[in-house]
């Protein structure tokens, strides 16, 4: 018995050293092989767009560089792809080069501590210079654009407006005007898609061009605490909007339970005529539904002054190195491709941009799809806002249930908006900015 | 009279259990073999098309073949935890139905905080890091002991109970103790409740989803859940290759609760447990 | 006999401590404290350990990159948190509902896949299916079941005369329905349990009701119920436990909505964990910890108790 009590005790032993010990240097040692090729690891984010473009500019890359390999690590999005990313560079584990949201979401990385400084490095030449604040923090640059910019507004069918006679409106008024005869005509005027409660966040998101036309300071004073969605009427208008929708019943049967893939094929076959909606939720389409490229258009959410009407850009994301990487050089070559004209022209030819680049000679294709040429019209004529994700670090964490219950008529607007700015200020303390 | 009632309440049975637990089932295959654009109405309307292998060939060929990485993956970190889950959570628990006192009582706290509390995923990331463990399958093996633990102990103290002491005093008599009582004597007793944590934290860990994702990152480390998020994007998902993935790894799951479920039949006639 | 059962009670875990009245060979407990050792390394050093570490994180600001001290500022914050309420309520009510069912519909389907059932190889796979199929999967399948024209359940509904309703979109079903699909997942794992309760009952106390002419109400009565009080400790323990933690389905099916009206506890965590409110999200946990303990703690005393008496 104690023999038998003894070679157990020492075989669990023997299995315990084992399993701790194995594999004991495993963490992601140099790849620098002794031919000089180099293996870059690129992590990005798993939409079907992402993916397309990484790979496209990857293999354009490596045709050029064949010293240089790239494998490319896809991690959920949203909030959960924040934590990974988080986690990865907070534990030393990041990959060799990374894509990443540029704005708001970057400043909680800590790029400071985390993320290679490219201030003046030759891999920005071609950037644009107006792109560069959403990349940096106290005036450092962190990374260079990844893919192209999008429109934050209106998708609308253009057959159903051809049908209607209707024409694109430059007031909130003439939408909702809009929105009476295309009920008449039995299309639902306005998609709604909570069960992906983002998309609810459009109304409020994509008004910032109005906000911002009614009140210049508004970032500057929001980030300081000052101004407050509430007390702006140019701010609760957002909220007001998903309230008047709702109360006129213009959203289709179902709208609280309807996904967003639903809700885009509604959009694209003519059965809800406007859906507030990203741009770049249309060229993942065009190649089950081809009509999604011509058929479909894109304004900016109207506000009170048709003088004054323009759209809200969300900015691209960013292609960021972290400090531990092993081959910063090789990294850098690839961020210096990527935001070049020859890597847009890569990006073209796998995915259909879904707005404007901001890389210095780089231009949509002729054959872009529609919604991205009415996008460029407004980029041209300089009637266009960055989202103020992109020019505040503060932004709540739960506008998107908010918004859908003030859309669903559960909550009051002005009170939607002040929950939200309760939601901001809890998300501003934890990020320990200043002022709040 | 008697045989026929009792055909029909089969019958009945038969029919209720389909239609509850299989029709959500239907409703998966179907939309697995349907083409993109049917599969987003997530209905139940009959396929206008059939790519079932042009569907099956894009989700097992998708980034590189990952989904059979993953199941390797998965399977050897399923079966290297649940083995030394079982052995590991019924020996503790052993002593703690058999012994109380004050270990006891600590034991059966911590018991039930690791089932109250969740995981901290960035210490335990530091802690593996300082092991040298992170990112291998030993770490991640020993990560799902430890997080599947309690309920192992929870399910074989209570059986445990069940078994009269007398047989312990029995064993003793004949100068059988401590490790040898265990595994010669309790252990063979315990073969149901085994059975079921053998079953249930199988699947668990096969079906784990958030603890792979932070502490086996990597392409070549995917596990079977981790591949959903091949089709299933924050923007834009493919319900039919997901749903495809979902049935494609389900199955061997399925096949091997069919396989345990004649044991727990063997099991049951073996009668094992004579009082 | 009484005195070889007391023994091992009154063991203290000193190798000398004891050893009246016992032969020399029996000094040693029949139950050596080793057979901890396994599980309690891996638990101390890959749970507790990193436990321990974050609870001290609760006391912080801390965003991963670097924490600040703030004391129980995050406690006062997440007590302040606006939809707490509502997510306690949630808690309790999910909690019980989901446990209750799994407990009763658990039990009735063990007896039925003991039984003498022909299909019952098929059904116990069947019932047991739900469980294999990842909770994501669940959630978007019956996610279209419930839509509100398109939805089985609603067509079904509609058949025999109900008006069915958007059973996710709206406030006052969201979240009854999610504990519905929950015990749908959740009761095989039960029903399982309790198979394996029902089956490790010896024949013996069967034959004997048969001997005394008892029918099959008295065999479930004073055999089969209690006797197989095991299972049903293990499935209130378990199920209470993991109602009162779960989200996994809530988040996949409703995010919590519409709005904030399904919101429980392990959500409200869940969503500032998410926010990367680290700190927060972890003294939210600890708030989560004391309640839930507060509760299980006197439940696995009270069922404990009970057990040792059946």
């Amino acid at each position: 018995m104690k023999t038998s009590h003894r070679v157990l005790g020492a075989a669990l032993a023997a299995l315990t050293v084992a399993a701790l010990t194995s594999c004991g240097s495993g963490s992601g040692a140099g790849s620098g092989a002794a031919d000089g090729s180099v293996t870059l690891k690129f992590l990005v984010d798993n939409s079907q767009a992402t993916v397309d473009t990484a790979k496209a500019l990857a293999d354009a890359f490596m045709k050029a560089n064949p010293t240089i390999k790239i494998e490319t690590e896809t991690r959920p999005g949203g909030s959960e792809g924040d934590n990974i990313i988080k986690t990865r560079l907070s534990t030393g584990d990041m990959s060799d080069v990374f894509w990443y949201n540029s704005g708001s979401l970057l400043q909680a990385l800590n790029p400071a501590q985390t993320l290679v400084d490219l201030t003046g490095d030759p891999v920005l030449q071609n950037v644009q210079k107006d792109f560069l604040p959403v990349v940096s923090q106290d005036g450092k640059v962190y990374g260079v654009p990844a893919g192209t910019a999008m429109g934050g507004g209106i998708l609308y069918n253009r057959k159903v407006y051809e049908q209607l006679k209707l024409e694109v409106p430059k007031t909130w008024d003439a939408f909702m005007a809009n929105n009476a005869k295309i009920k008449a005509a039995g299309i639902a005027p306005v998609i709604g898609t909570y069960k992906d409660t983002w998309t609810s966040q459009l109304f409020v998101l994509g008004d910032y061009y109005n906000v911002q036309a009614a009140v210049p300071t508004f970032a500057q004073d929001y980030t300081a605490n000052k101004a407050k969605f509430a007390t702006t009427p140019a701010a609760t208008a957002g909220f007001q909007h998903l309230a008047d929708v709702h109360a006129k019943g213009y959203m289709q049967e179902g709208f609280g339970s309807a996904t967003n893939d639903q809700g885009m094929k509604l959009l694209v076959e003519g059965k809800g005529a406007h859906y507030p909606m990203l741009s770049a939720q249309l060229p993942p389409l065009v190649a089950t539904m081809p009509q999604a490229a011509t058929d479909v258009g894109f304004f900016g959410i109207p506000g009170t002054d048709a003088a004054k009407n323009g759209a809200t850009i969300w900015e691209p994301a960013g292609i960021y190195i972290p400090k531990t990487t092993e081959n910063l050089d090789a990294a850098k070559k690839f961020l210096a491709f990527v935001a070049s004209p020859a890597g847009a022209d890569a990006v073209n030819t796998a995915v259909p941009p879904a707005g404007p680049y901001r890389i210095n000679g780089a231009k949509l294709p002729e054959d872009a799809i529609q919604a991205a040429k009415d996008l460029q019209v407004y980029v041209d004529e300089g009637r266009t806002a960055p989202a103020l994700e992109f020019v505040s670090p503060v932004k709540g964490p739960s506008l998107e249930q908010i918004t859908v219950a003030v859309g669903s008529g559960l909550t009051p607007p002005a009170e939607g908006a002040a929950q939200y700015d309760k939601d901001v200020e809890k998300q501003a303390k934890q990020l320990g900015l200043a002022g709040w | 009279m008697r045989a026929v009632r009792r055909l029909g309440a089969e019958a009945v049975a038969l029919v209720l259990a389909t239609v509850i637990f299989l029709v959500p089932f239907a409703l998966m295959l179907l939309t697995a073999v349907k083409d993109q654009t049917q599969a987003v109405d997530l209905d139940f309307a009959w396929p206008t098309s059939w790519p079932v292998v042009e569907n099956f060939l894009a989700v097992i060929e998708a980034r590189d073949y990952i989904l059979l990485r993953a199941y390797v993956n998965s399977t050897i970190i399923t079966v290297a935890s649940v083995t030394l889950l079982v052995i590991f959570g019924a020996m503790a628990a052993f002593v703690l139905q058999r012994r109380p006192g004050k270990v006891a009582r600590l034991a059966d706290f911590l018991v039930l905080s690791g089932l109250i509390i969740p995981p901290a995923v960035v210490p335990t990331i530091w802690l593996l890091q300082a092991l040298g463990l992170f990112k291998t399958l030993p770490g991640m093996i020993l990560a799902e002991v430890a997080f599947h633990l309690s309920f192992a102990m929870l399910l074989f103290r209570a059986f445990i109970a069940a078994i009269p002491r007398e047989l312990d005093e029995a064993a003793q008599i004949d100068g059988c103790s401590g490790f040898r009582l265990f595994f010669r004597v309790i252990f063979p007793l315990l073969r149901p409740v085994t059975i079921t944590v053998i079953l249930v934290s199988s699947v668990n860990i096969f079906n784990d989803f958030v603890n792979p994702l932070y502490l086996l990152p990597g392409d070549e480390n995917a596990t079977v859940q981790v591949t959903l998020y091949n089709f299933q994007s924050q923007y834009n998902t493919q319900w039919n290759l997901l749903f495809m993935d979902i049935v494609l790894i389900t199955i061997p799951p399925l096949i091997l609760f069919v396989f345990f479920n004649r044991k727990i039949v063997a099991g049951m006639t073996a009668g094992a447990i004579k009082g | 006999m009484t005195q070889q059962e007391t023994g091992p009670r009154t063991g203290s875990g000193t190798p000398t401590g004891k050893g009246h009245a016992r032969p020399a060979a029996r000094r040693r407990s029949a139950y050596p404290y080793a057979l901890y050792l396994p599980a309690a390394v891996v638990f101390v050093v890959i749970f507790l350990v990193p436990t321990a570490m974050a609870f001290y994180f609760a006391l912080t600001r801390w965003t991963l990159f670097d924490s600040e001290f703030v004391g129980l500022q995050n406690f006062r914050d997440f007590l302040a948190e606006q939809n707490l309420r509502i997510g306690f309520q949630n808690t309790i009510i999910y909690a019980v509902v989901t446990s209750g069912l799994k407990v009763v519909l658990g039990l009735l389907l063990g007896v039925l896949l003991t039984s003498r059932l022909k299909v019952r190889g098929f059904l116990r796979s069947v019932v047991f299916f739900p469980t294999l199929v990842s909770t994501v999967a669940v959630g978007i399948t019956f996610a279209m079941l419930l839509k509100p024209q398109t939805g089985l359940v609603n067509q079904a509904l509609a058949l025999v005369g109900i008006d069915g309703r958007d059973w996710l979109g709206d406030a006052a079903t969201a979240l009854l329905s999610v504990a519905l699909v929950d015990v749908w997942k959740g009761v095989g794992l039960a029903t399982v349990i309790y198979i394996a309760g029902i089956m490790s009952i010896p024949t013996e106390y069967y034959q004997a009701v048969a001997v005394d002419g008892g029918g099959a109400w008295h065999r479930f009565r004073h055999v089969t119920l209690p006797l197989s009080w095991p299972a049903t400790y293990s499935v209130i323990i378990l199920s209470f436990i993991g109602g009162l933690r779960s989200f996994d389905l809530i988040w996949t099916m409703t995010r919590g909505g519409p709005g904030f009206t399904s919101d429980t506890i392990a959500s409200i965590i869940y969503k500032q964990y998410q926010a990367g409110f680290f700190g927060l999200s972890t003294a939210g946990n600890v708030i989560l910890f004391l309640v839930v303990t507060a509760i299980a703690v006197p439940l696995n005393y009270y069922l404990g108790k009970r057990q040792v008496a059946a």
